[in-house]
């Protein structure tokens, strides 16, 4: 899928990760830049949890910043498949 | 060259900058032969005239009258916390007259002494003494920039170094809120008050020079004399000795964390199943967080099951005075005073009283009043499934902690609660083996987390109690791997072989060593 | 016989909190109420929903009730929160402002369909149906006994009150009246009813007199919303000793006249049948102990 929009989702507070999603040239791949509180101890794992969701909606022109307050998995999952959702403009029943 | 110590972690037997490692051996195996074989330093003997001046115009001028000398021994106390100006202006003038390859032994130092990095960097201070080491400076250390590396020791571990002579003290920079012109001082009023000055009471027994610094000279005399002037040589009043805001404020409140009043209340019910909560027990709890909740939820079971409690110890928080008002302690020790209210019950009550270090938990005495506890309450930076405790390193490897009273106490009481959340910041705080050891887990009965309670199998009828009792008590391999299910496992921070620290255990003898952060990439 | 659910305490979680919802399970609580509803705000409400999504997924909250309060199907939320939850079959869903019959069999017909779709076959997801309007008053008879999906009523104090146009107030005599016929047509139907929440998170004394009270009445629990109310809570409804003791030996006596084939038998003179004895097991239930 192309990500034509920027979005982003989460928040800056504890165990929570705020994601932003921008737009790309085609063929210019995946920039992640990602910041975190734990980055010593799990910037790899952070960063293939974010691959994993890029990969389930097959993108792979995207940049993604990513600012990290030690949010768990399934946080860091939510919040990117939320920003991307939004910045395809699949997401459903919002405002 | 390289030992693993009783506790598994490597220590060597000789370390640079150091010198021969004695080994750790065990809580009370050192302990345990009543006469250690070692001496007490004589203290130096001093005479003055009578009708003479112990008054200096300025520290400098103070500071001029001891001999200042390359390779002196500096101690201070650390009561003005955050506030504390004295440390930096003492290092500060010592630097500016040239003197360099300092030992600084502070009781502990804080957020107030970053302002030492660069004189740590210099050689100016080549030793640091101390029971914990906070923020840039920590940093510092951590990377390698010190000459020689730290001992951290506990707050008894510190009254046994000064009385065997293992800090000689050449000068004790001793700050008070109220002193007269004889030297006669304490903390427990005027517009500085930090309460009790337990942690300078031994200082100034064994220091060749003692000089008090004061920013409130009161008529002689000043009354209480925590201090006493027979110990004192000179006298400085100062503008001001510290930050007021940062060196004691207001009064301690407990959290309104769910998490902390969960782990807290969880611990009380331990507690109160554990068999040591009856008539007459005593009790010490930390300054904050899960900690000092669980006084709250122990006033609560003490005034519905009508139980008094015989003495609290330790750093005392108003919280504690308030449970002495109210009927529920007979009495309060108090060694360090963590809020401006304390000040007030300091000097008044007699009930509440003033004690050194020494008394409160030095090894090498008759026995300290730590050795009188039941129950106390601590806090752990991260544990292992040994009940071993850091409370000195944080996750990334470097030092930012402090040994304070945690092995003392630990060893002391009759039941040892630690209390911290499985989990902080996502980082796991129950791990195969800690990064460094403080405490001991021979001397950990309980740690108690949000998922459940561990007991130390060295304990079983403790177990036995708690699960008839019906609380939730998880098996702590099993706690850390599901722990670990939750956070992920993290990568651990990379060392350098280059020792930075040493941890003394209390009795003297070396329990862990800090190593250097490796900071390559 | 079996052991009927404790819902002592029911503490609201907000759906768009990770650090709340990944320690939902430790803090002791009866049942847990994951909220895509009041505490989402507006353009929050896909977010929440994928969050709640992931925790319930692989978060462990331990023996607690899982519940998830969804948004009403008028609202543009409803549809989406039930095709994201359903499959995942929590324990149960709350269902906010029910005021009818058929709001109920709107909302089981999507829920069927959308478990059909996922081949659920064997659903075990209950519904608890919230009361927060004078028209859900009116008809909860009819809510309560609608269908065996919903196993709870639970009512709503601070929508009932702003529908009634009066002033939630401390003593709650405005609820009076709602709160009573919520748990008589529970009771006609043999569900729990659970109460309002408590807002005042400091006055714990205020919060043991109004447990004792909606306890009195007949209510199962109470939803919380702070973690420090459970304890408050779990302690008036925990039976006393004396409670216990009387249970153990109402069970001990029953099991012992079922071996010999006898119904109703006496203890001290009083008649023991069936009622007594069920009464009995949910005091030994709440207090946690096996005979």
């Amino acid at each position: 899928m192309e990500i034509k929009n920027s979005a982003q989702a989460g928040t800056f507070e504890s165990s929570d990760i705020l994601v932003m999603v921008e737009p790309v040239a085609k063929g210019s791949g995946r920039d992640i830049d990602l910041t975190s509180s734990v980055y010593m101890h799990y910037a790899d794992s952070i960063n293939n949890v974010i691959i994993k969701v890029l990969d389930k909606f097959k993108i792979e022109d995207v940049k993604i910043l990513a600012k990290d307050k030690g949010a768990l998995d399934p946080t860091i999952e939510a919040r990117v498949e939320t920003a991307i959702k939004r910045a395809l403009d699949i997401q459903e029943g919002t405002l | 060259m390289h030992t693993k110590n009783i506790l598994g972690f490597d220590v060597p037997d000789f370390i640079e900058g150091f010198g021969d490692v004695e080994h750790y051996s065990g809580v009370w195996n050192k302990l345990k032969k009543e006469n250690i074989g070692e001496t007490i330093i004589s203290p130096p003997v001093k005479s003055r005239v009578a009708h003479t001046s112990k008054m200096k115009n300025s520290l400098k001028e103070a500071i001029d009258a001891c001999n200042p000398h390359d390779g002196m021994t500096v101690t201070f106390h650390h009561h003005l916390r955050g506030g504390d100006y004295i440390v930096e202006q003492t290092i500060r003038y010592l630097a500016e007259v040239g003197i360099k390859d300092i030992t600084l032994a502070s009781s502990s130092l804080t957020s107030a002494h970053e302002c030492l990095v660069p004189f740590v960097k210099d050689g100016t201070i080549t030793r640091i003494f101390s029971s914990g080491i906070r923020d840039e400076l920590g940093k510092a250390i951590s990377e390698g920039h010190m000459k020689n590396p730290v001992v951290i020791h506990s707050h008894g571990g510190r009254a046994r170094a000064i009385k065997t002579g293992r800090i000689k003290i050449d000068l004790a920079v001793v700050a008070a809120s109220a002193a007269d012109c004889e030297g006669n001082c304490t903390g427990s009023f005027g517009p500085s008050a930090f309460g009790s000055i337990g942690y300078a009471m031994i200082d100034v027994m064994y220091a060749d020079k003692v000089v008090v610094v004061t920013d409130n000279l009161v008529d002689f005399p000043c009354i209480p004399p925590s201090i006493r002037q027979h110990n004192v040589d000179h006298v400085v009043k100062v503008e001001t000795i510290g930050d007021p805001s940062k060196i004691a404020s207001g009064t301690t409140r407990i959290t309104k964390s769910p998490m902390d009043l969960r782990i807290a209340e969880m611990a009380a019910d331990a507690i109160e199943q554990s068999g040591v909560f009856r008539e007459g027990y005593s009790f010490q709890v930390g300054a904050g967080g899960a900690s000092l909740a669980v006084a709250k939820f122990m006033r609560d079971k003490m005034k519905a099951q009508e139980i008094k409690g015989s003495f609290m110890i330790g750093g005392i928080t108003s919280y504690c005075v308030d449970m002495l008002n109210e009927g529920l302690f007979n009495a309060l020790f108090d060694v360090q005073s963590f809020d401006a209210a304390v000040s007030t019950s300091v000097h008044g009550n007699t009930n509440h009283v003033e004690i050194s270090s020494d008394q409160y938990a030095g090894p090498y005495n008759c026995g300290c009043m730590t050795n009188k506890l039941d129950v106390v309450v601590l806090g752990a930076l991260e544990v292992d499934t040994d009940f071993n405790v850091n409370v000195i390193t944080g996750a990334d490897g470097v030092i930012r902690g402090a040994s304070g009273g945690h092995s003392d106490t630990a060893a002391g009481a009759k039941l040892t609660v630690v209390v911290c959340p499985s989990f902080r910041g996502r980082l796991p705080m129950i791990k195969k083996r800690v990064q460094n050891v403080v405490t001991p887990g021979e001397s950990i009965d309980l740690i108690v987390t949000e998922r459940g309670i561990c007991v130390n199998p060295n304990n079983k009828n403790l177990e036995v109690k708690l699960k008839e009792a019906g609380l939730n008590i998880v098996d702590i391999d099993k706690l850390r791997e599901e722990v670990d299910k939750i956070t992920g496992v993290p990568v651990e921070p990379k060392f350098t072989n280059k020792i930075v620290g040493v941890i003394e255990y209390r009795d003297g003898s070396v329990i862990d060593v800090i190593r250097a952060v490796d900071t390559e990439d | 016989m079996a052991a009927r659910r404790k819902r002592r305490t029911m503490l609201y979680i907000p759906g768009n909190n990770p650090a709340m919802l990944q320690q939902g399970g430790v803090y002791g609580a009866d049942g847990l109420l994951l909220d895509l509803e009041d505490a989402v705000a507006l353009n929050q409400k896909d977010a929440a929903r994928i969050l709640v999504r992931n925790m319930i997924n692989t978060v462990d909250f331990y023996n607690c009730e899982v519940t998830v309060r969804i948004n009403h199907l008028d609202t543009p939320f409803g549809i989406a929160d039930l095709e994201e939850i359903v499959p995942l079959q929590p324990d149960a869903i709350r269902y906010p402002k029910t005021e009818s019959v058929e709001d109920l069999k709107r909302l089981i017909s999507i829920v069927e369909e959308i478990e059909k779709k996922h081949n659920i076959e064997n659903p075990t997801m209950t519904i608890h149906a919230m009361i927060e309007t004078a028209l859900g008053v009116q008809n909860v008879f009819d809510i309560a006994a609608y269908s065996k999906r919903v196993d709870c009523i639970t009512i709503g104090g601070q929508d009932l009150t702003a529908d009634m146009n009066v002033v939630k107030t401390k003593d709650g005599n405005e609820l009076d009246f709602a709160r009573k016929r919520i748990v008589m047509a529970a009771k006609a139907n043999k569900i729990d009813a659970i109460d309002t929440v408590f807002a005042d998170v400091d006055d714990d004394e205020g919060l043991m007199i109004e447990t004792e009270m909606i306890k009195g009445i007949g209510f199962a629990g109470k939803a919380v919303i702070n973690p420090r109310q459970i304890s408050t809570i779990h302690d008036v409804f925990n039976p006393t000793e004396e409670e216990i003791r009387k249970a153990v030996r109402i069970i001990r006596e029953f099991n012992k006249n079922r071996e010999a084939g006898i119904g109703v038998f006496a203890i001290d003179g009083k008649m023991i049948d069936a009622p007594v004895v069920a009464r009995a097991q949910y005091i030994i239930d709440v207090a946690g102990i096996e005979i």
